[in-house]
């Protein structure tokens, strides 16, 4: 009976291991299909095309240039290579206002002719229209698309995901501010997390630490959208006055939000790794005359220093990822970080705000999940470095 | 038991027939949720059940016919409309009621006036400090929603002339949190639905020819179409199911219901 009870356990263990396992790896899959989704995608909305005069010789327009022509900033055809021309930019939405209703016809049967029209009645004219009125028309030259190219998504520094008619995904921000935002996270928690952990083991009487290391804990368990409101309402305005900003919205309030955030996981880890260090090691410093400060600086730092590296790096871990906390107090704004002290915007944070509208499979949409892979191996290569780290020590042992 | 089961069916048949299910926009949501309960109290023998979503998803449960009203902040989109005529429906268009957006700024800024030119050189980088615009000699802080917002793409579109923002705009996952950035940042600008606005923080008058006549954003101002910063809430239904959706829509022009949306910051239609 007891070997069939045996039997069956071990059976629940295998399958739910396997199960989570597979679960856990299909789910990676599935991320990996949705981003690389991304690269087939045309350089201009699905469906529409961009039409030009006949005359006109430009014959291929990259993402970044089209946006620029239809804000107007580049104005005229000489600065993409084409003739002495000033652009004239056309949507569909301009059809309304120089044709009746009557004129289009009831289905939009005629919009197709009048397009072309007004296409061939202005050299300089650039049509941003659905490739369906349009198929049938003669005497318009239609910009050659293309997938969106690799180079501009990882290089590039421009975050426009809904820029019609051709949206720009520069990654390069996003990544900027999040490991801007994490580094600064971890130089202020550092310290104090070291300073906190090792009054709680070496220091403290065991008094002292049965209050205070349930307290510390208990940050783990805020959620961390209180703490954006707290940043929001309190470190914000604090660092507005303190450095005189013209906005308090910064990398700076979002390092301190995720600094304190990351606090109870690098006081816990490293504490216990400090306490494992073995009594008889203590005792034989002690002995030979060190002072309790050398003891702790150069025998039970060194010996559990693994430990401690594993506390600090799982702290980056979860600065890194952090997402609602971020969202509310770094300001979003999608430009290379310079400074500290200026607004940024990290990938979990536009993953948030942008999953909700982003409609499911189109562009926008596959973009976030890339945004998600490359999270995904940013925390892959932090974890890495826990192992590492934890591997070398017991070598040394 | 026969005899029980067929009124019963009947009843059923009769309720279902007064079933409504309304689904899209999150910035129509609370009006239509007000409107429907107002509705469901004054006519028992009516269902009507509200979802949100988003205007994007309103329309495609209407092409899928899951829905019988589609919520809109925003026009349907041509390859919207092209897509529901492909599958033979005939979307209608109803207007339910005007949002007006307000561009304020800090109490403590003298900038009081502001004409569309001026705003999209802000909104889009060109015009970086308040003296520009005749205010005092600071860095202009300007903030945006986020670009899944339908406020965001309306902005866009009205006063931007569908030009994109700036890149290094800071982007509220919210209104009240841009109210709330608004109210601690001297040199802040941003824009939020009429109803928001609070005594913590300063609506700019607007002008949209130039400067000639400046109008400063209220219910009153826009109801007199004085206001140009104002844009339609929506509702599609499908032609066919005309019918069934009218009881409701005929009860938006009722007082009541003119009542209700001017509480909740609308302008009624």
């Amino acid at each position: 009976m007891k070997k069939w009870i045996d039997r069956i356990a071990a059976r629940i263990f295998t399958v739910s291991g396997f199960t989570t396992s597979i679960v856990i790896l299909l789910i990676i899959g599935f991320l990996f299909k949705e981003a690389v989704g991304l690269f087939s995608n045309p350089i201009v909305d699905k469906g529409y095309v961009l039409a030009l005069h006949p005359d006109n010789p430009v014959k291929e327009l990259s993402a970044y240039q089209i946006k620029e022509l239809f804000d107007e900033e580049i104005d005229n055809w000489k600065e993409v290579g084409g003739n002495e021309q000033p652009v004239k930019v056309f949507r569909l939405e301009d059809l309304d206002n120089l044709y009746t209703e009557e004129e289009l016809g009831a289905e939009y049967e005629h919009a197709g002719q009048k397009i072309a029209e007004q296409i061939q009645a202005n050299p300089g004219m650039i049509a941003f229209v659905p490739e369906v009125l349009i198929e049938k028309e003669k005497g318009i030259h239609r910009i050659a698309d293309r997938t969106i190219p690799m180079k501009d998504v990882l290089l590039g520094t421009e975050w426009f995901p809904t820029a019609t008619p051709s949206p720009i995904f520069g990654i390069l921000p996003l990544i900027g501010g999040t490991l801007w935002v994490s580094f600064f996270a971890i130089l202020i928690a550092l310290p104090f997390g070291m300073a906190v952990s090792i009054y709680l083991a070496e220091v403290a009487s065991p008094n002292v630490r049965k209050y205070m290391k349930p307290i510390i804990e208990l940050l783990n368990g805020i959620p961390s959208v209180v703490y954006g409101f707290f940043g929001l309402a309190v470190i914000v305005p604090f660092l507005q006055q303190t450095f005189h900003l013209p906005v308090g919205e910064s990398g700076l309030a979002g390092s301190l939000v995720l600094a304190i955030m990351a606090l109870p996981t690098i006081i816990t880890v490293a504490e216990d790794a400090l306490r494992s260090c073995p009594r008889s090691m203590r005792e034989a410093s002690l002995a030979l005359g060190a002072t309790q400060w050398q003891t702790i600086y150069k025998v039970v730092i060194p010996f559990s220093i693994s430990g401690i590296t594993s506390g600090v790096v799982l702290g980056i871990g979860r600065a890194v990822g952090e997402t609602m906390a971020v969202l509310m107090v770094t300001g979003n704004a999608a430009v290379l970080p310079t400074s500290i002290l200026e607004p940024l915007r990290t990938i979990p944070a536009t993953i948030a705000a942008e999953l909700g509208e982003a409609p499911a499979g189109g562009a926008h949409y596959q973009s976030l999940f890339l945004l998600g892979v490359i999270l995904f191996f940013i925390t892959l290569f932090i974890n890495s470095c826990v192992e590492f780290v934890s591997a070398r020590n017991k070598f040394k042992k | 038991m026969k005899k029980l089961l067929l009124p019963l069916l009947a009843l059923l048949g009769c309720t279902y027939a007064d079933a409504q299910r309304i689904k899209g926009s999150d910035t129509v949501l609370p009006l239509t949720q007000a409107l429907s309960e107002m509705y469901m109290n004054e006519h028992p023998s009516a269902s009507v059940t509200v979802t949100g979503g988003g205007s994007g998803v309103g329309i495609s449960a209407l092409m899928e016919g899951t829905t019988d009203l589609a919520m809109a902040s925003r026009r349907i989109k041509f390859s919207e409309k092209m897509k529901m005529k492909q599958a033979k429906h005939q979307p209608e268009e109803v207007v339910v009621a005007y949002d007006a957006l307000a561009v304020i700024v800090n109490p403590e800024n003298p900038v009081n006036r502001l004409t569309r030119e001026q705003l999209e050189g802000i909104f889009r980088g060109k015009i970086t400090n308040w003296k520009e615009v005749g205010g005092e000699d600071a860095k202009i802080v300007v903030y945006s929603r986020e670009t899944s917002s339908g406020t965001y793409e309306f902005f866009k579109e009205s006063v931007l002339h569908n030009k994109n923002y700036m890149s290094s705009i800071l982007s509220m996952p919210a209104t009240g949190a841009i109210i709330q950035s608004v109210r601690q940042t001297k040199g802040a600008i941003g824009y939020v639905g009429l109803a928001y606005l609070n005594p913590y923080v300063k609506a700019v008058a607007v002008s949209y020819d130039g400067g000639k006549k400046f109008v400063t954003p209220s219910i009153e101002s826009a109801i007199r179409k004085e206001y140009p910063v104002v844009r339609p809430l929506y509702y599609y239904y499908d032609k066919a199911n005309e019918k069934a959706v009218q009881p409701f829509l005929e009860y938006l022009d009722t007082p009541q219901a003119r009542e209700k949306t001017l509480d909740l910051g609308f302008i009624p239609r």
